[in-house]
């Protein structure tokens, strides 16, 4: 099950017979590339199949498209520096990243946050999640043909992509979350803009359940496809809304309330069929958590006190010997930053935990044998799963 | 699964009539307000110090020459290449001034790769007066702005007695404090000494004292002086000055000297290890410039005697600073380590009474004249002739040497510098011993906005209850015409100040001789500036010297127009121990030079 074998001229394997289990030469098997190039593959990496017709019999994960080697970058970079590249880890969802670091730097370094950043941070994470779901709402529809609804999903992303402009300053890599606490407040107006942006989104979530989730050709081809046996979640270190589609009722927001989690109201979203459908299912039913997290943190949360605390002086900032973990909910599932300091200017070994690492890799090797080849890629996306993050 | 599920997708052509939503053209969008777009930077504002680039993680930044600096800045400016930034804008969070800003403009087309490197300010560009855009949202976060308070007597506790004022820096105080340095290095360019200032405070935040002492030995044996009354020229361009407070340069100078025993400091400083020259040279005066001097040439191998017309030698860090500013302890051990390098110091010799010049001039290799500015200056108003009138210089040399001075209950003194705060304020503690009050006026010709005595100085005389008039100049010392205290001292008469200098910025003090005052007083100290004493030097020799506005003149290395005859320190250059010290460097290293020479050549 957890193979390894890297000498790709010792496949395929052989067989309890001794016979080769697929031999090419039959001319009965054949072997394809999915991605890296490839609309139905989430990010830059690649599964190897090998299909009898329309069945695959097996696959294997290649990643490494992607590796930009940021952990060891972190390693040469004060503590202040390494702020910048950590979003970097992830394009989609950043602000975990940011968050992760600066709490962990903020533990090590027994940093105080002022309580109104803790709530805008809460705030960035749920835009944050927002952005992603509509990622993973736009890619199961794509990969299963239906392009519109991409175009509607990327299209609300962008609204919501305006609102992290206008509050930190950027659109993607937003650099706001500073260890300490945020860079600023919320800027004037901002709670009116950004009921605007969830009332339009809504409008456009409505036409993604009539056409996407009471839709005759999604169902078919999503119901009882993907089928993850929650026997393997523990194993395969499965979280998140993949799990939680298993009817594991999974959230660290719940399970480890962190920043203002236990200060608002909200429902672990579950479905039980733990197949495409429900995997979808559970995203789209997130996305409504989110977008009512949003309002009620713009609701409660004080708009007046310190967003940061000063720090020393980041330009020599040593951080005392120790160890953290710092974990939250992500949109894919458990993300964490393993943070090693060493008494010195700079980490020691910063590690980060990211979903998709299981899920994209060892998971999917899992599931594909025994798939059609046309649902492929509709598995891949229904994981939701980040090749930057699988590559540090 | 039903017929719902095969009509409800046709939903989506409803949509067919929307605008496309995919037309939202971003060239000539604006973007928003704290967008982090190109750099802008105030370049008048910045003073190129560097911590933009010290904390660029992409070495983006690069700091090129500026071609109009401002006095105190680097003379560097940020050059950022677009080809690295990030546009994290920890540039913008870092700047010590609040110079570097960011643009909300984010477009820009060139086709030569090389017009993206550039630098904000300088190189003009359309944003440059773009208003929106990011900027620090307050006070900057990422280094420190206040400084540890320094733990001080109470007013009431001090004000009898000459004990030290300020206790100097814990342990936390002092790495706090040093914590705060960006070590951009303008201190170590402004210092006269150019002590290697972010070396010693980057050796306090180690905790490596031993270190921090060889630092500072390496540029100025007066540490434990400097590190109390050093007129802290780096202070003023520190760059943590420009949004918070300077930082504590001399305290953490003085932290270090503190935490490291006299036994210590020799065993670090060492004795001199090289072999005698043979050669010997002559220092007249034993203050700092002297024994600076004396100190180098002894650890270049030369014999050196030093000789002090007082009886102690320390010059005016001994006579003219008060114990409590400067105690007479800490001044004994800096002059210990310079003892210890084998350099004789003569006391109570007076050269020209007691030794010839000419001897020293025939005996010595070089001479080296160090002889301070002992002599007070007179305002020589009516009045000012005779008993009751003081230089403060004398008054404060002769409390040093355990003299009795008069104390009256009244004092009037003249100047706003140093000095009229050290004499008011040792006035001040006598009167305080002898009377239990303290009746100290002192009078200045400057307004307090321009005063030349420290803040801190100002300060605590105010908290020492001496009366401080600005603006106020002296017309006349008033004494009584008749009775039994006749041609005693009365008072002091000021008009008010309305302008110091002419247009051509001399100074020729203007008077409204409508407000005009007397301030009572049984003693008028005259506190306006010091001379040379330079009796010494005889008829024939001043004759020979070059001057320079009455003090001799000499070159950049110290030399005078006679060839054996060095001359520095205060006498030279005005007063200032810092001064001072790094013209004992340039002498001794002239000097060594002059001596080196002639032995290579066989002489």
């Amino acid at each position: 099950m957890f193979s390894f074998n890297p000498d790709r001229s010792q496949y395929p394997d052989v067989g309890p017979d001794g016979k080769l289990e697929v031999d090419l030469e039959t001319g009965k098997y054949l072997k394809l590339w999915h991605g890296p190039n490839h609309p139905g593959i989430t990010g830059n990496m690649s599964v190897e199949i090998t299909v009898d017709g329309d069945e695959v019999v097996e696959g294997k994960t290649h990643v490494g498209y992607l590796h930009r080697g940021f952990e060891k970058l972190m390693e040469r970079r004060t503590f202040i520096q390494v702020f910048p590249i950590v979003c970097r880890v992830c394009v989609p969802e950043p602000d975990f990243n940011e968050y992760c670091y600066a709490a962990a730097v903020e533990e090590l370094a027994g940093i105080e946050v002022p309580e109104q950043a803790q709530w805008i941070r809460t705030l960035i994470l749920e835009m944050g999640r927002f952005n992603s779901y509509m990622m993973a709402m736009g890619g199961i529809a794509g990969a299963l043909g239906s392009g519109v609804i991409g175009q509607w999903m990327t299209y609300v992303r962008d609204l919501m992509l305006d609102r992290f402009e206008e509050m930190t300053g950027a659109r993607i890599y937003h650099m706001f979350i500073l260890p300490g606490g945020v860079r600023a407040g919320l800027p004037e107006g901002f709670a009116g803009r950004m009921e605007e942006v969830l009332r339009t989104a809504e409008k456009y979530l409505a036409d993604v359940d009539k056409v996407l989730f009471t839709n005759a050709v999604f169902k078919k081809r999503t119901k009882g496809v993907g089928y993850i046996d929650p026997a393997l979640f523990e194993p395969y270190g499965v979280t998140g809304p993949n799990a939680r589609a298993g009817g594991v009722a999974k959230d660290l927001r719940k399970d480890a309330p962190y920043l203002v989690y236990d200060q608002l109201d909200f429902e672990v979203v579950t479905e039980t069929a733990s197949d495409i459908w429900a995997r979808a299912m559970v995203r789209r039913r997130d996305i409504d958590v989110s977008i009512s997290l949003i309002r009620q943190i713009l609701a409660k949360m004080p708009t007046e006190g310190p967003v940061m605390t000063a720090l020393p002086n980041v330009l020599h900032w040593k951080i005392p010997r120790g160890e953290t973990y710092i974990k939250g909910e992500s949109s894919r599932g458990e993300y964490g930053y393993y943070l090693v300091t060493d008494g010195s200017g700079y980490p020691r070994r910063v590690n980060v935990r990211g979903p998709s690492y299981t899920h994209a890799m060892a998971l999917l090797e899992h599931l594909i044998p025994g798939t059609n080849i046309s649902d492929i890629a509709a598995l891949m996306v229904s994981l939701h799963t980040y090749p930057p993050e699988i590559e540090r | 699964m039903g017929f719902r599920d095969v009509l409800s997708p046709f939903t989506a052509w409803k949509h067919v009539i929307d605008t496309p939503v995919t037309i939202k053209n971003p060239i000539g969008r604006e973007a928003a307000e704290r967008y982090r777009g190109f750099h802008q930077n105030d370049v008048d504002k910045c003073i190129g110090c560097g911590s933009c680039e010290d904390i660029c993680q992409n070495a983006a930044i690069d700091m090129v020459a500026f071609a109009e600096p401002k006095p105190g800045d680097s003379g560097l400016r940020p050059n950022i290449d677009y080809g690295r930034c990030c546009w994290c804008a920890l540039c913008v969070d870092v700047c010590m001034t609040g110079s570097l800003t960011m643009s909300n403009e984010y477009t820009w087309v060139d086709s030569d790769p090389d017009a993206f490197r550039f630098t904000p300010g300088v190189d003009a560009k359309p944003w440059d007066d773009i208003e929106k855009g990011y900027q620090r949202a307050g006070e900057r976060m990422l280094t420190g702005l206040a400084r540890p308070e320094m733990v001080e007597m109470a007013p009431e506790a001090r004000a009898d007695n000459f004990d030290e004022i300020v206790a100097g820096y814990s342990r936390e105080q002092a790495v706090l404090e040093a914590d705060r340095c960006v070590e951009c290095g303008l201190c170590v360019a402004t210092c006269p000494a150019h002590m290697d200032i972010p070396d010693y405070i980057a050796a306090i935040r180690e905790g490596d004292y031993d270190l921090g002492t060889q630092i500072l030995y390496e540029t100025n044996p007066f540490s434990e002086v400097c590190g109390r009354v050093c007129t802290h020229k780096c202070e003023t361009v520190c760059a943590a000055a420009h949004e918070g407070e300077p930082i504590a340069i001399r305290w953490l100078k003085r932290h270090i000297i503190d935490n490291v025993s006299e036994e210590r400091r020799l065993e670090i400083v060492g004795t001199p290890q090289v072999a005698s020259s043979g050669r010997k040279v002559a220092v007249i005066g034993a203050g700092p410039a002297g024994l600076t001097t004396a100190y180098d040439l002894a650890r270049s191998g030369h014999k050196v005697v030093v000789y002090e017309a007082k009886d102690q030698p320390g010059g005016m860090t001994r006579y003219g600073i008060p114990e409590y500013r400067l105690p007479y302890d800490a001044l004994d051990r800096d002059i210990n380590v310079i003892k210890a390098q084998g350099v004789e110091i003569k006391t109570g010799v007076r050269i020209g009474n007691d030794i010839a010049l000419d001897k020293l001039k025939a005996e010595n290799d070089a001479v080296v004249l160090a002889i301070g500015l002992h002599l007070g200056r007179s305002t020589r108003v009516p009045g000012s002739d005779g008993a009751g009138v003081e230089a403060a210089i004398d008054l404060l040399a002769r409390v040093t040497a355990g003299e009795a001075v008069p104390v009256p209950e009244k004092v009037a003194v003249i100047g706003g510098g140093n000095v009229a705060m050290d004499i008011a304020r040792t006035m001040g503690r006598l009167q305080m011993q002898k009377y239990g009050k303290v009746g100290v006026t002192v009078t200045a010709l400057e307004d307090f906005d321009h005063f030349l005595a420290d803040k801190e100085e100002v300060k605590e005389s105010f908290e020492e209850q001496i009366e401080i008039l600005d603006g106020r100049g002296p017309q006349e010392v008033v004494r009584f015409k008749s009775g039994k205290q006749k041609g005693m001292v009365k008072g002091l008469k000021t008009w008010k100040v309305v302008s110091i200098f002419d247009r051509d910025g001399r100074f020729a003090p203007q008077y409204d001789e409508g407000d005009e005052v007397v301030h009572e007083a049984e003693m008028v100290i005259e506190a306006i500036g010091q001379m040379a004493d330079v009796s010494l030097l005889g008829a024939e020799l001043t004759e020979a010297l070059e001057w320079n506005r009455g003090r001799i003149a000499v070159d950049a290395e110290g030399r005078t127009s006679e060839a054996w005859l060095w001359a520095g320190g205060d006498a030279v250059r005005g007063p200032d121990v810092i001064h001072a010290v790094a013209d004992g460097h340039r002498i001794a290293a002239s000097v060594n030079v002059a001596l080196m020479a002639g032995k290579e050549a066989g002489a």
